[in-house]
């Protein structure tokens, strides 16, 4: 179902609204739910009536439409920056034209709404990044990027919540655990919640991993 | 009650039908990638359709039984043997305590199945068993098994009563996988679909059970190369910048920018599952409505065989 054509934050509370409808009480037959940043697919279970379940997610999006979705929270990321933890940090200075300081600084500034999670699980798609430090992705993408990576693609900003392969420019490291396996509606980050990140030391780090078991 | 793995073989792991209502967390079904032969499989041995089975590919396992079993192998014919004799595919059969099951290459497809009564006994990672292999949940500790793991029997309960033996030959022709028109169908001229259409694409040795990468025909489009970022259901297939399609599978990304020129239908996925890189095969456009049937006649014959 798409309901808009771009990424906006309207668009994305009309998601939220109904994706939390949806999640709270579900329907018969639909056994997944994918946002997107304008979009929402739903997969169905095998015997599932197509036509009957749009029939009552459209009806569905009438009720909820004009309601406010809730009130995500901040949630703060410690991140050590650059060095063997951002390995692509100079490449961020290379296209941004700002040192690495001033890099830091602009990242750290910003509150990132989390559009949704997707592509692995708990990976947050922020939005409101800062566009000097766009920076295109590697060429070549890494087969593991370590978990806990902060890392920069084109205009945006994300976390690798998991080891897995990518293509982004790392820039930092959380010693935060973003995603809870024992209770998955509990993790960290989720949908609707802002995101500040704040620059930590190599300590700092080490204390807090140690503390989280990440 | 249980076994033990003497040898691991290429990647074996822990499948059952998925990790289904966490997609809106980033976090993909994964399950069986041919998971017809897995629930045919759990029919051969009285057991419920979620229990899990053991998938192996291209090469398999080999086991000791510290208990007696009773098991059926699924899916592709692997060459497999019980205490040095052969033993058939399809059908159920009792182990006793010590014997050793060797299954070795595939003769046919990618995958085989092996499913024991009572199914296999670990601990459930948010609702499954099903090993995610690319994130590391699920299954024995996220990871695919290795020599020595030992995996536990569950308890059967006997209100379900095993099927010796099915009747139909349930070999699929891989040779043609049926798709139906993707979100983004529209974004490919005619003569780029027909592209798609009329030659045959090789499965790459970069295809897993996140995606299979093929090789063939290159397929552009007359619009941007990407879309703002959507959900990827499985079995779609995207084309993404040089034009070589990919076909997300049991552990894909929930969300992707890559156009969707069509979708595999779910009755075909199972074949899907039996690709093996090097092999060649063909898209075949079919109706949503066809889809449809073809999809309820597969779930009635698997119905159907409980009653064999």
């Amino acid at each position: 179902m798409e309901l808009g054509h771009k990424i906006s934050e309207s668009t994305h509370k009309k998601i939220f609204t109904l994706i939390t409808h949806l999640i709270r009480n579900p329907i018969h037959g639909v056994v997944n739910i994918h946002p997107g940043y304008s979009s929402m697919l739903l997969t169905l279970d095998k015997m599932a009536n197509i036509d009957d379940t749009i029939r009552v997610v459209e009806n569905i999006l009438d009720v909820v439409q004009n309601s406010e979705p809730p009130e995500g929270k901040l949630v703060e990321v410690p991140v050590l920056y650059g060095g063997n933890y951002g390995k692509d940090i100079q490449r961020v200075v290379q296209f941004s034209k700002l040192s690495e300081g001033e890099i830091i600084q602009r990242h750290q500034t910003r509150n990132y709404l989390v559009y949704f999670l997707g592509f692995s699980p708990g990976f947050p798609y922020l939005g409101g990044m800062d566009q000097d430090l766009t920076t295109p992705r590697i060429q070549t993408p890494r087969k593991r990027v370590p978990q806990g990576s902060v890392a920069i693609a084109g205009g945006q900003t994300g976390i690798y919540p998991f080891p897995s392969p990518g293509g982004w420019n790392l820039i930092g490291r959380t010693p935060l655990k973003i995603f809870n396996i024992s209770n998955p509606q509990n993790s960290l980050i989720q949908m609707g919640d802002k995101v500040q990140f704040k620059s930590i030391s190599k300590d700092k780090y080490e204390l807090l991993k140690e503390s989280n078991g990440a | 009650m249980g076994l033990e793995v003497l040898r691991a073989g290429l990647q074996s792991t822990v499948q059952d039908q998925g990790r289904l209502g966490y997609a809106h967390l980033g976090v993909s079904a994964s399950g069986a990638a041919d998971n017809f032969s897995l629930r045919i499989g759990n029919i051969l041995v009285g057991n419920p359709k979620q229990s899990a089975g053991i998938e192996m590919t291209i090469i398999g396992d080999k086991y000791r039984f510290k208990s007696d079993a009773y098991i059926a192998l699924t899916g592709s014919q692997f060459e497999a043997e019980l205490d040095n004799k052969p033993i058939p595919f399809w059908q159920g059969w009792s182990i006793n305590k010590g014997q050793i099951l060797d299954i070795r290459s595939t003769k046919t497809g990618a995958r085989c199945y092996l499913c024991v009564a009572g199914g296999i006994n670990i601990e459930d990672v948010m609702g499954a068993k099903t090993t995610h292999l690319t994130s590391g949940i699920g299954g024995t500790h996220g990871r695919i098994l290795k020599k020595l793991d030992e995996l536990d029997f569950g308890t059967l309960d006997d209100s379900i009563n095993p099927v010796k033996k099915l009747n139909e030959s349930i070999t699929a022709d891989n040779k043609i996988i049926r798709v139906t028109k993707g979100i983004q169908w529209l974004w490919f001229h005619k003569k780029q679909k027909n592209k798609f259409f009329q030659h045959q694409y090789r499965v790459t040795d970069l295809s897993n059970r996140m995606g299979l990468r093929l090789i063939g025909n290159t397929i552009n489009n007359k619009k941007e190369s990407e879309i703002i970022t959507a959900g990827i259901p499985l079995g779609a297939i995207q084309i993404p910048g040089d034009g070589q399609p990919i076909i997300s599978f049991v552990e894909h990304q929930t969300t992707g920018g890559y156009p969707i020129i069509a979708n595999v239908i779910s009755a075909d996925l199972r074949k899907v599952g039996q690709l093996k890189p090097g092999d060649y095969f063909q898209f075949e456009l079919t109706s949503f409505s066809r889809a449809e049937k073809l999809k309820v006649d597969q779930e009635k014959f698997i119905h159907s065989s409980h009653h064999d």
